[in-house]
């Protein structure tokens, strides 16, 4: 039945398998679609400079969208990753008004980010609460405490090196944030599935109790998937913050749910057990490349988040459609 | 291979087509008017006074955009967009005054002029600001506006939002210092609403109290200039208590109906958006520079002095009464 046996196998079905590969194949598809779509449409489209530039739309989002995907395969969710973000720019800023250097920023803001990600998996694997209601929640706390710290005011005089983060150019048009973004792909790509902690993930998904008694420590694989998400909007928050050289406490506001639609659009099960970290990565493509070629042709912004609910109900629907069409 | 070709083709033709399109554009001056979200009645009316300021100098392509949500995220992305399409100005009234920096900045450096209008930017991330008024200004706006329609003098009072708000307390401050050039208006009391509608609708009904003979209440805050027409209007005092100030022509439409309300102002978008667009135009075309002490024209307003910070006042702020408001009630 299966033709992959000799690898561990991402999906339980092959059926399922296939729906799964089609799905990033038709990805794949609109994403080149809206790519020849915009060269056609703009003259600026295809610039190097350009094209490096719209890599910003995506690149902090989609890093954050990784985890988050792990997280909901596993089936739980972190509304609270944008509020996190707030968080450990607050944290940032509050340390450079005590003089502190790059390392130490970078160090404070990862660090914010574990222990907000570890309050988040405390709450839910500890307490044994619903994610969406603890994160609901964690969302207005983390958000609250950056309110409360600066009110109406801004924290600024981050040290010039910090500006590489978000500013910097590794190579030519290449910028560090986008060799970052690649880096975390494949990194996750690689423990989602290619690893027993990745098997896992997907075995909690689809039967959180049969993954228990098969040996599966569900708990802690659920609290190192908050860690991570956490630690991962940490590392959002240090190149947003870098890319703006200063924090204001409304700072990456709506983000989660642009990051909930990546993860989506991408192919993750929303209610747990299936996805892929490509799928995640073309979604992450699709998503920069709409807005910027709309952008381009100055669209207004509403019509852009009209697009992007098109586009995601249109990609999931489809599917559907082509096999309830075939089937008659 | 022939879909390789295909792609190679595409892109050949779209490279032709970037380089026709550029030379289209060639002598067109573009000019991006940014504001802090689509959708705010008071920047489509600035929207409309770019537009008649590219129709009276020619030539000129006017790109209004914004965007969604007034967050400084949404105006970067926006900024990459025109840094992209390589527009020659940005006029952008920014969401944030230093994450927006290192962005304009860029744009800067790639050529583009980049002013800041109505809410700024911080000094290195723009050529000149714009205010729509001075404090100066407004603070002689205010009290002259009452010392009109009282001509005997008499006594006035303001209503102010809270005791820290630091624009009304310059405002009020530069009235008073105005106020020797009004004989016979004679300043009884400052109190403050807190920018709540109760309070200071209470705190009006407490002037009118205190001083029987009150003429006029000055409210420099559109909260406080709603509320005390409201109390005048219950309390039956239409035409002994004139109450004017800052307020907004579609909440004040009625005040002005009734006639508790002779007269107030605020600034108008429409001349904020004709201004910061004609000034963008002269920047960027090389006819002006912005630098300190510099004078820069705006067309049928006159002209703009640049002050250390480069940044400039508009104008008084406008006068709406009876003969407008008509037409400025549905615009913001």
């Amino acid at each position: 039945m299966s033709t992959t046996s000799h690898h561990v196998p991402d999906r339980l079905q092959s059926s399922l398998q296939r729906r799964l590969k089609s799905w990033e194949s038709l990805l794949l598809v609109v994403a080149v679609a809206i790519f020849l779509a915009n060269s056609f449409a703009s003259p600026y489209f295809l610039n190097a400079w350009n094209l490096s530039d719209a890599t910003f739309n995506f690149t902090e989002k989609a890093m954050i969208a990784f985890a988050m995907a792990l997280l909901i395969i596993s089936g739980e969710i972190d509304l609270s990753v944008a509020s996190i973000i707030a968080l450990a720019s607050t944290a940032m800023g509050a340390a450079v008004q005590f003089g502190a250097d790059t390392p130490t920023l970078v160090a404070v803001g990862l660090g914010v980010g574990l222990l907000a990600g570890a309050f988040n998996g405390f709450l839910v694997t500890g307490l044994g609460l619903p994610s969406i209601v603890v994160t609901i929640g964690t969302m207005s706390l983390f958000r609250g405490i950056a309110y409360i710290v600066l009110g109406d005011q801004a924290y600024r005089g981050y040290p010039e090196s910090f500006a590489f983060f978000g500013q910097g150019y590794v190579w030519w048009v290449i910028s560090f944030e986008f060799v970052l973004f690649a880096i975390v792909a494949v990194i996750y790509g690689v423990v989602l599935h290619k690893t027993n902690f990745g098997r896992a993930i997907f075995a909690i998904g689809n039967n959180p109790t049969g993954a228990l008694f098969s040996g599966i420590r569900v708990s802690r694989v659920k609290f190192i998937l908050f860690l991570l998400t956490g630690l991962m909007a940490g590392v959002a928050a240090i190149c947003l913050t870098s890319r703006l050289g200063s924090t204001r406490p409304s700072i990456a506001v709506g983000w989660e749910l642009e990051v909930v639609t990546m993860v989506v659009l991408g192919g993750v099960n929303i209610l747990g057990g299936s996805g892929s970290i490509p799928g995640v990565v073309i979604a992450a493509f699709v998503m920069g490349l709409v807005t910027f070629g709309l952008g381009l042709l100055n669209v207004p912004g509403i019509v852009m988040s009209i697009v992007i609910g098109a586009l995601l109900i249109s990609v999931i629907a489809l599917p559907r459609l082509w096999s309830y069409w075939r089937r008659g | 291979m022939s879909a390789m070709k295909k792609v190679l083709s595409t892109v050949a033709v779209a490279a032709t087509m970037a380089a026709a399109g550029t030379a289209a554009n060639a002598e067109d001056m573009r000019i991006a008017l940014v504001v802090k979200a689509l959708g705010i009645g008071f920047f489509e009316a600035a929207a409309k006074g770019a537009e008649e300021a590219a129709a009276e100098l020619g030539d000129t392509e006017i790109i209004y955009t914004g965007p969604t949500d007034t967050t400084a995220e949404g105006q970067i992305e926006v900024i990459n967009s025109l840094i992209a399409q390589g527009v020659d100005a940005i006029a952008i009234s920014a969401n944030d005054p230093d994450a927006l920096v290192p962005s304009l900045k860029k744009a800067m450096q790639r050529g583009i002029t980049v002013i800041s209008w109505d809410s700024g930017v911080a000094e290195e991330g723009r050529q000149m600001h714009l205010n729509p008024s001075s404090t100066e200004l407004i603070g002689n706006t205010i009290l002259k506006l009452a010392a009109d329609h009282m001509p005997d003098g008499g006594d006035v009072a303001i209503l102010s939002a809270s005791a820290t708000a630091t624009n009304q307390n310059a405002w009020i401050e530069a009235a008073k210092a105005v106020l020797p050039n009004y004989p016979g208006v004679n300043l009884v009391s400052t109190v403050y609403g807190d920018d709540l509608s109760d309070k200071s609708y209470r705190e009006a009904q407490g002037l009118m109290a205190t001083y029987p003979d009150l003429k006029a209440i000055i409210a420099p805050t559109t909260v406080g200039i709603l509320a005390s027409c409201q109390a005048v209007t219950d309390e039956g005092k239409i035409g002994q208590v004139n109450v004017t100030g800052l307020g907004l022509p579609s909440e004040m439409a009625g005040c002005v109906g009734s006639g508790a309300t002779t007269s107030f102002a605020i600034w108008n978008p429409i001349d904020l958006g004709y201004a910061a667009t004609y000034i963008a135009h002269e920047l960027a075309a090389g006819n002006a520079v912005a630098e300190a002490g510099a004078s820069i024209p705006m067309g049928r307003i006159g002209d703009v002095m640049l002050d250390d910070t480069n940044s400039g006042a508009m104008s008084d702020p406008f006068t709406y009464d009876a003969s407008n408001i008509e037409d400025f009630k549905s615009i913001f």
